[in-house]
């Protein structure tokens, strides 16, 4: 099982904002435990969803040059639970931007019903804070962006102009 | 340096916005790790905050000079040497350091900032 916790893009503003599905399904391996009787998406897994649509945006702004990690979640609010066959969309918008990380604000809905409000920063770690261990390569990121169609659907801060692939992920 | 009462007001939002502490909580005096809670992750909130709400721009290691207190010159067993107080102390002109040197345990320096040390560094900064 690989750590995917949304299915792709439908929206990616570069630098700016992105909208990611997340398909609820029964046949997931957590749901048989969470719960037996009653299965719902846990609210841990919709918070690594959110932050891995606002992550990679943060990412893909900096064509990958830094180390993104979710440093702090200062809000999460719940207001229903996420049962099998639901699609969740994770609408993310960044607040703030700087050398040394970025703040987001994210909401998930279920249909047209809110189902939860984030508020989280992503820290970019420097060298010394990880060792020389890379956390991805560059293929790890180009297959991301591709399977989650980034490249198929993204634009330009203006919403309209249509993204290029960057250089950091040509040949190879 | 007498502190601007508006930089307060703004500081004292922007510490209850990311440390999710009260008003009252945030006094001049109060320390950011030991008095409000701040983790070293908050930092980086804090950072972020304020260069919105004063339209500043803060480098990284600006308001806590990680390369003094990692460099083996201004070192010593753990502590600041003269060297490096000296180092530090022209390198964050804003904060008052009088308690720190008696004791300079690098690890200790982020548990020693006042609202009051952020309220200076934010004064400097707009210089």
């Amino acid at each position: 099982m690989r750590w995917y916790w949304i299915d792709r893009y439908t929206e990616f503003v570069r630098g700016t904002r992105a909208t990611a599905v997340k398909c609820v399904s029964l046949a997931e391996e957590h749901m048989h435990d969470h719960f037996n009787h009653y299965p719902i998406m846990p609210h841990s897994l919709v918070v690594e969803g959110v932050a891995q649509t606002g992550g990679l945006l943060v990412s893909e702004f900096n064509e990958c040059r830094e180390k993104v990690v979710l440093a702090k979640l200062t809000k999460a609010v719940f207001y229903c639970e996420p049962r099998p066959g639901d699609v969740l969309t994770y609408r993310v918008q960044v607040q703030y931007l700087n050398a040394n990380g970025a703040s987001i604000t994210a909401t998930s809905h279920i249909g047209d019903k809110l189902h939860a409000e984030f508020d989280m920063m992503f820290a970019y770690l420097r060298d010394n804070d990880f060792g020389d261990k890379e956390l991805f390569t560059m293929q790890d990121y180009k297959h991301l962006f591709f399977n989650f169609h980034v490249y198929d659907i993204g634009t330009e801060a203006d919403g309209v102009t249509p993204i290029s692939v960057p250089d950091c992920f040509k040949n190879i | 340096m007498a502190i601007d009462p508006e930089i307060f007001e703004k500081v004292q939002a922007t510490l209850c916005d990311a440390l999710s502490v009260d008003e009252d909580e945030v006094t001049e005096e109060a320390t950011l790790v030991g008095d409000l809670g701040a983790e070293s992750i908050d930092f980086l909130d804090i950072v972020f905050h304020l260069e919105k709400a004063f339209n500043i721009k803060v480098e990284r290691g600006e308001l806590f000079p990680e390369d003094i207190f990692t460099d083996a010159k201004y070192t010593q067993n753990n502590r600041l040497n003269a060297e490096g107080m000296a180092a530090l102390r022209e390198r964050l002109p804003f904060i008052d350091l009088t308690e720190f040197e008696k004791n300079p345990v690098v690890q200790e320096f982020p548990s020693r900032m006042t609202v009051a040390d952020m309220c200076r560094f934010v004064q400097h900064k707009k210089q």
